[in-house]
């Protein structure tokens, strides 16, 4: 079996109020100097074929009308 | 005509959904996730909620459940097909309606009653709520202009009711053949006096002459 994470994160140029959300609180804690946050999310997993992964991503783990991926094999 | 309402683990509005087809149509009954059979049925709504809890995204999950392969043949075939809330998101992750739903612009989830606009239909507005996180349409630049010139757009929000951020104002697509639509406030929420408006039982009955 083969680890593998995939990162998958809003496509460029998409609205992501959930990294504006951050970016906001970000100066009340004290971080200064920090902007374009974005927030994606992140899957690791074991594959025993990590060459069907592009598939499972397509179908399933992001979706590529508003999501990009990117597939790290460990 | 017999409307059937599925129910996956994590639905809420299915019992909503039962009564608001029987209201508008004569019957209704429910269809487990797992269950395959539509036979009995002469329309589908896949109804509210966070079916799989929202795991994901909103509808990834629910879209390989047998009973959702079932509602894709059904669809191909002609059969009407109402996805309301969550449903809708289900529609547009399975392919079934094109487009995606994204975290409401404000972040906050919205419960209020909206008016809309029915495109290319009677054109009459709606007063009906709409209660969701994820509610704001979007589809990149060229899909879009493709919805738009096809006359997929089915509901639009009225001026001043885009609360979620929805992109041209758009609550509710419907697929080419029109047999297939989708929307995010909650028609089954809008069938009786008591609560203020009956516009909901048009959004069903829109889709009636799709039944066989």
């Amino acid at each position: 079996m083969a680890k593998a994470r995939v990162l998958i994160r809003p496509k460029e140029g998409i609205l992501d109020p959930q990294g504006k959300a951050v970016e906001r609180a970000l100066p009340a804690l004290g971080f200064e100097g920090i902007e374009h946050v974005r927030v994606g999310r992140l899957v690791e997993l074991e594959a025993e074929d990590p060459a069907a992964l592009g598939e499972l991503c397509e179908k399933l783990l992001a979706n590529p009308l508003i999501e990009d991926y990117e597939i790290q094999t460990l | 005509m017999i409307w059937g309402v599925l129910q996956f683990p994590g639905s809420c509005d299915e019992r909503d959904a039962l009564h608001a087809c029987a209201a508008a149509s004569g019957e209704s009954l429910l269809i487990w996730h797992r269950d395959s059979d539509l036979s009995k049925v002469d329309g589908i709504v896949v109804p509210g909620g966070f079916s799989y809890g929202d795991y994901l995204r909103a509808g990834a999950l629910a879209r390989f459940s047998p009973a959702m392969t079932a509602v894709a043949r059904f669809a191909a075939e002609g059969g009407p097909v109402l996805g309301i809330c969550n449903g809708f998101q289900v529609l547009c992750e399975a392919g079934l309606l094109p487009g995606a739903l994204l975290r409401n612009v404000e972040l906050r989830f919205i419960c209020k009653q909206v008016e809309l606009e029915t495109i290319g239909g009677d054109g009459e507005r709606l007063s009906i709520p709409m209660k969701h996180g994820e509610g704001r349409y979007y589809a990149p630049p060229q899909l879009l202009a493709e919805i738009e010139e096809r006359g997929q757009v089915a509901y639009r929000y009225a001026d001043g009711h885009n609360a979620n951020g929805s992109v041209n104002d758009i609550a509710g697509v419907r697929n080419e053949a029109g047999n297939v639509v989708g929307l995010m406030p909650h028609p089954e929420h809008a069938i009786d006096p008591l609560t203020g408006s009956t516009d909901g039982l048009r959004v069903f009955r829109a889709l009636e002459r799709f039944a066989s």
